[in-house]
């Protein structure tokens, strides 16, 4: 099988070129900076090669976009790195933004505009479903098809807004297995990660959230653990370490389930 | 004549009280800050509609989920009975509405079904505090008076609706024994009506006026203890839903205050085009309950403590101390405290209390992930996580206190621009050789 280098396009060199990306791509901290969430950001890269999606990235000009900041109480901070990146979006002339970290995705979206940002936001799972939905991302469902997978809804792309049905319309193309936990859809048991608790030890009580919500996932017998945000890919592979399922058992994003299914 | 003039007076005086406690719940609303714009009514009736007469919330709990329904929807059949009664007190007529022809029978036969439903319902809520052990009712929050608060107001329910049977069936068997032509349909009575066979119509006459009095009376006293306890829900819970914040559960509101002053910093020409400091400066963040917005007062005097918050909440699921129902309770009973301090002195004044710390801890706050779990689950569209997030507003911001891992991730943000310590000179590393396969 042939291979091919992938030059992941940024949007600086785009512009001196005078091209315009029709989206701009968040990698966002956790995909630039967590080894594990890299192979995720390179799945879906190679996912957006393939279907020769017009993106870019921000590269080096990428800073955070205050989400952990905002959830701590630091507004002050917040609306600094939001005031920063809103210019930063204007020179570049954004208008659609793609992310895949749903906390990226709810601030973009929910509250940038209330600073004068306002962007088609989508988050990967919607992108992919459309393309999927409109028959231009084929999955071949051979090698997953026998495999169980459950999928743990992130709290910001859940009950914050609602995605439920487009990460497990994806999963049942890519397998006949899908079975919930008890906790699902909007009762989701949160991964213990958000509102900035990624950060910090946990407050003392008698059992981690990320244990409590990996035997959720351990209870269904499911072979993967499909996971769509970098926080809950943490406490979940954390999870499976501590209850030494980590060889059995794999906690995978779904873009890598599907750059697996359509052997990228 | 008598019965009016008796009946006339309770009434002013049931009303007296009420107004008394309506205008003091009202001036501790004056103290509280500014939520958001009230708009979009249309939208605001279908949450009404949707969320608070059609239960939909109560009902993620289905079993039990189903008898509080039972309750609210007898609750706003009977409540047509009860305006006919306070008519009927008033100017001597007996069951006025029957005006209304065959829609009377309706709403007298449903109110009597629905009489015996609520019943069994309350029956079965009391069982359950009493005789089970529900971890759901359990928590530091939960002190002894909050259980017989719940009991007494299930109590008092429980006698309206055993007024209602009994003076129902007192007029049934009374216009029966008598001839007399009776108006309205009343399944549930007739029924037990049958059970009672002797008896003089006399009797029955006393049945009926001692029911109709003992229940008019009981709605009165109701009424006016409702304020005064959890069960305040019953007037505010569907105000309440009226009154939702109709933005995604993941929103939180923007600081505006903090967004003149972020740009002023970012650009210090804007300084010359803003108006003069001529405000004092507010405070950021909530510390007391006067820094509460009249919405979060809202919530908190509409939460009848169910308790299905904390139930969904992965910190207090996993032995943490926050319980968002505690944070809700709490801004109630700061505000109990405080209100009236303030009605007297001044909203500056000083009781060396605060929300914060005398209520509610930083270790409780810091628990919070923001999941929304709580939101997601409360029957009345309670806001816990808004209220949560203004209080670490205000530790960080006025007090610079965080846990230290949380100043880490600050400064990490601040120098790095991301929340570890790494240059955003290696955030296009993942992208080098990226390779893909080919067919």
């Amino acid at each position: 099988m042939e291979t091919r280098k992938i030059d992941v396009p940024v949007m600086a060199d785009l512009f001196a070129k005078g091209e315009k990306p029709e989206y701009l791509f968040w990698v966002g901290c956790a995909g630039a900076f967590d080894d594990r969430y890299k192979k995720v950001i390179k799945a879906f890269a190679k996912i957006l090669a393939h279907l020769n999606v017009s993106y870019a990235v921000l590269g080096k000009e990428e800073t955070c976009n205050g989400d952990p900041a905002r959830r701590a109480g630091n507004e002050m901070l917040y609306q600094m790195q939001a005031l920063q990146l809103i210019g930063i979006f204007k020179m570049y002339e954004v208008k659609k933004i793609i992310t895949i970290c749903p906390h990226c995705f709810n601030i973009f979206k929910n509250e940038y505009p209330d600073l004068g940002g306002n962007y088609e936001v989508v988050n990967y799972l919607q992108f992919l479903n459309r393309y999927i939905e409109e028959g231009k991302l084929k999955i071949d469902r051979k090698s997953l098809d026998n495999i169980t997978i459950t999928y743990h809804d992130p709290c910001y792309l859940g009950r914050a807004n609602d995605v439920y049905d487009e990460p497990r319309n994806i999963l049942s193309k890519l397998t006949g297995n899908v079975v919930e936990m008890h906790r699902n859809k909007s009762f989701a048991l949160c991964c213990g990660a958000g509102g900035a608790q990624m950060f910090k030890e946990a407050e003392k009580g008698n059992k981690e959230v990320f244990i409590e919500r990996t035997e959720d996932a351990l209870n269904t017998g499911a072979g993967v653990i499909a996971t769509a945000c970098p926080f809950c890919m943490t406490m979940l592979t954390d999870g499976l370490k501590y209850k030494n399922k980590e060889q059995e058992i794999r906690n995978l994003d779904i873009a890598e389930l599907i750059a697996q299914s359509i052997d990228l | 004549m008598t019965k009016q003039i008796v009946f006339a007076i309770t009434l002013l005086i049931t009303l007296g009280v009420f107004t008394y406690t309506t205008l003091r719940v009202i001036s501790f609303f004056r103290f509280t800050r500014p939520a958001f714009p009230v708009r979009d009514f249309g939208k605001r009736f279908g949450v009404m509609m949707k969320v608070a007469f059609g239960q939909t919330k109560i009902f993620r709990r289905p079993v039990i989920g189903f008898f509080h329904a039972l309750v609210f929807w007898g609750f706003c059949i009977i409540i047509f009975g009860s305006l006919e009664m306070v008519i009927d007190g008033l100017t001597g007529t007996e069951r006025v509405l029957k005006v209304l022809g065959p829609v009377y029978s309706i709403i007298m036969a449903s109110g009597d079904i629905f009489a015996l439903l609520v019943a069994i319902s309350i029956l079965i809520f009391l069982t359950r505090r009493i005789f089970f052990h529900i971890k759901r009712f359990d928590g530091i929050e939960m002190k002894k008076m909050t259980h017989v608060d719940a009991n007494i107001a299930l109590s008092i329910i429980l006698l309206l609706m055993v007024s209602l049977l009994a003076m129902n069936t007192g007029y049934i068997e009374y216009k029966t024994i008598t001839g007399e032509a009776s108006v309205g349909v009343f399944p549930v009575s007739t029924f037990i009506s049958h059970f009672i066979t002797n008896g003089h119509a006399n009797n029955y006459r006393i049945l009926y006026e001692a029911s109709w009095w003992s229940h008019i009376l009981l709605i009165f006293l109701f009424a006016n203890l409702l304020p005064y306890s959890k069960h305040f829900h019953v007037f505010m819970s569907v105000p309440n839903v009226f009154l939702s914040r109709l933005d995604p559960l993941g929103k939180l509101p923007n600081m505006d205050n903090i967004t003149r002053e972020v740009k002023l910093m970012l650009d210090p020409n804007t300084a010359f085009a803003a108006p003069s400091g001529d405000t004092p400066p507010e405070r950021f963040g909530v510390k007391d309950a006067e820094d509460a917005s009249w919405k979060n007062y809202f919530d908190s005097l509409a939460c009848t403590q169910c308790g299905r918050c904390t139930s969904v909440c992965p910190a207090n699921i996993t032995g943490k101390k926050l319980s968002p129902r505690k944070v809700i309770m709490d801004l109630r009973s700061r505000m109990n405290e405080k209100g009236p301090l303030m009605v007297k002195n001044g909203r500056d004044f000083n009781d060396n209390r605060s929300l914060l710390r005398d209520f509610i801890s930083g270790e409780e706050l810091w628990a919070c992930t923001t999941c929304n779990a709580c939101a997601k689950e409360c029957p009345i569209n309670i806001n816990h996580p808004t209220l949560i997030v203004d209080m670490r507003r205000y530790l960080v911001m006025e007090e610079a206190s965080a846990p230290k891992d949380i100043k880490a991730l600050f400064s990490n943000i601040e120098n790095n621009g991301a929340p570890w310590q790494y240059s955003a000179e290696d955030r296009m590393n993942w992208a080098k050789d990226l390779v893909m396969n080919v067919k």
